[in-house]
């Protein structure tokens, strides 16, 4: 069975159509008035106001390198940030450690790690791959640069962005 | 000598009125136009634009709330490439932005924006100087004041879907072409609704001058506030009907005649890409916003030289009272045209676009006829109180 809608029957003030004018007309005038007062206050003047404090703390901005609470570097060049990211805007040429070294149980260290801000989607995969917790997406979000070679970070400033992470890596443990 | 002096008066006004009034005016409705849509939708809209002392070395822009705009946007639209495409036919489409833009400027030459400025105390010393002997008496504030005045207006405004047909048709393009023919029916509609909701302005007033139109108002009252000056004489209450009838039906007709929301078919952006200026770029592109804008100032001085008391406020006294009041007239007449110019943008951005077929049926079953019959009301009153 068909369900029908019939016309609504209009009275002759909604026929004039000019009753409902002035009541539209009301309404943005008091939206009007309201933001000329400054009591509307929705917009942030970007610029100036940030709302960087309230960013959630999954918050997925620049992929960063970090380092642990005795100062070193996290990243043992196992490559896999490398080859899952989809774009492919990590490049890690990896070293090895020397014999001698205190850390020398970890074999290998990135010689070089790059992340090109230009291909970077901001999709966390590194982040959820690494065994090792040494990247990580911080909250930097406004990323510019005057060049494409001045958007590949290399690894000082990921590390200068990273900062310090502290937290268990089982790795770094001699008894396991 | 004296038709010399004359010519050399209405020069200086015209361009005044042009350069100095009108054109500034048009950046800064356009300006208006923007934040005030932009405060009616809880937006802020552009308010950075300032002076950019950066450039010069020092420390911090000026903002002003971003009052220098119209520069920026006037710098763009003369820098941008000026760009004719292959598939139109030159000679109109070059033709159509100009057509689009003179009509508008040309019915401003009728309306009295002020009454009388008597200037001769700056004159006449610069003339004695360069060695004449004369002054100029007070200078009616009005550039071209013809007794058909309203006629001429309506001639001239009728003028302008040339501009908005010829675009639409010479870009040789399907939107341009729709919106073309769009804005032609709907002028040749709404022109009807007009001319006939002025004739009970003509029935009371008695003449088709504008300036007289203005002085029967500072006479007699505002044509849609005749109360404010005199006692309530209950024949002026009863023609005070018709003429509110008329005022509504001229305004709606003029919103018409603009193109503005909720009218504004020819240009209808969810529907026609952008109307007629679709293939327009540039300056040609700023010739029609010009255009349109001028236009919007056009109608609202007809709107406050006819209903609204024209360059009359309760209170001040005209020009021959001495160059203050005389100027204080014109800030009057502007301040009221400024007025009625944010109604049309609150309008704007009130209401939502007619559908084509409302819109024609609004015009030809509803304006048109409550034009007539009150015109025959106005008649049947003025000849009862006769």
């Amino acid at each position: 069975m068909p369900h029908i809608i019939p016309r609504p029957k209009l009275t002759f003030a909604e026929k004039m159509y000019l009753p409902a004018i002035l009541g539209g007309l009301v309404i943005t005038l008091r939206h009007f008035l309201r933001s000329l007062f400054g009591q509307t206050r929705i917009t942030l003047q970007y610029p100036e106001q940030k709302w960087d404090e309230n960013l959630p703390a999954h918050y997925r901005g620049a992929p960063t390198l970090v380092k642990d609470e005795w100062d070193r570097e996290r990243c043992v060049a196992c490559q896999l940030c490398e080859f899952i990211c989809p774009p492919r805007a990590i490049t890690i040429t990896p070293g090895e450690l020397p014999a001698d070294s205190r850390w020398a149980k970890v074999e290998k260290y990135p010689e070089q790690f790059e992340i090109d801000m230009t291909r970077c989607i901001y999709c966390g995969m590194c982040e959820e791959v690494c065994p090792e917790q040494a990247i990580f997406l911080r909250k930097d979000y406004a990323i510019t640069g005057l060049s494409r070679a001045e958007m590949v970070y290399d690894k000082k400033k990921l590390y200068e962005i990273g900062g310090v992470m502290d937290g268990l890596v089982n790795k770094w443990n001699d008894l396991k | 000598m004296d038709i010399w002096i004359y010519a050399i008066v209405s020069l200086v006004k015209t361009l005044t009125i042009i350069f100095v009034v009108v054109l500034p005016m048009v950046s800064y409705t356009v300006y208006a136009e923007r934040r005030v849509s932009a405060f009616i939708q809880d937006r802020v809209g552009p308010n950075r634009v300032g002076i950019p002392l950066t450039l010069f070395g020092f420390k911090e822009d000026v903002k002003f709330h971003g009052l220098f705009q119209p520069f920026a946007d006037a710098l763009k639209l003369l820098l941008k490439e000026d760009f004719t495409p292959a598939h139109v036919n030159k000679f109109y489409y070059w033709l159509a932005p100009a057509l689009a833009m003179i009509p508008s400027l040309l019915v401003l030459a009728v309306i009295p924006f002020g009454s009388t400025l008597d200037l001769d105390f700056l004159v006449t010393p610069v003339a004695k100087m360069l060695g004449f002997d004369f002054g100029l008496g007070p200078i009616p504030m009005v550039i071209a004041d013809v007794d058909i005045g309203v006629l001429f207006i309506f001639a001239i405004t009728s003028l302008g879907v040339y501009g908005i047909t010829l675009a639409g048709w010479s870009s040789n393009s399907k939107y341009p072409f729709l919106g073309g023919i769009r804005s032609c029916s709907q002028m040749i509609s709404y022109e009807l609704a007009m001319g006939l909701s002025v004739v009970p302005v003509f029935l009371v007033v008695g003449t088709l001058n504008l300036s007289q139109i203005v002085e029967f108002q500072c006479a007699n009252g505002w044509l849609v506030l005749p109360v404010w000056f005199h006692g309530l004489d209950w024949k002026q209450v009863a023609l005070w009907v018709p003429l509110l009838i008329s005022f509504v039906v001229f305004l709606i007709a003029s919103f018409a005649e603009t193109n503005r929301l909720p009218f504004d078919l020819p240009e209808a952006e969810t529907e026609l890409v952008g109307g007629y200026h679709t293939e327009y770029s540039s300056m040609k592109f700023a010739l029609f916003f010009l255009g349109e804008y001028s236009a919007m100032i056009a109608a609202s001085s007809v709107i406050v030289t006819l209903f609204l008391g024209g360059w009359h406020f309760p209170g001040i006294p005209d020009g021959s009272a001495g160059w203050f009041w005389g100027l204080a007239n014109v800030v009057t007449f502007f301040a009221k045209v400024a007025c009625v110019l944010f109604f049309f943008i609150w309008i704007r951005w009130t209401l939502p676009r007619f559908r084509y077929d409302q819109l024609m049926k609004i015009g030809w079953i509803y304006l048109f006829e409550i034009a007539l019959v009150n015109i025959l009301l106005t008649a049947g009153l003025l000849v009862a109180f006769s």
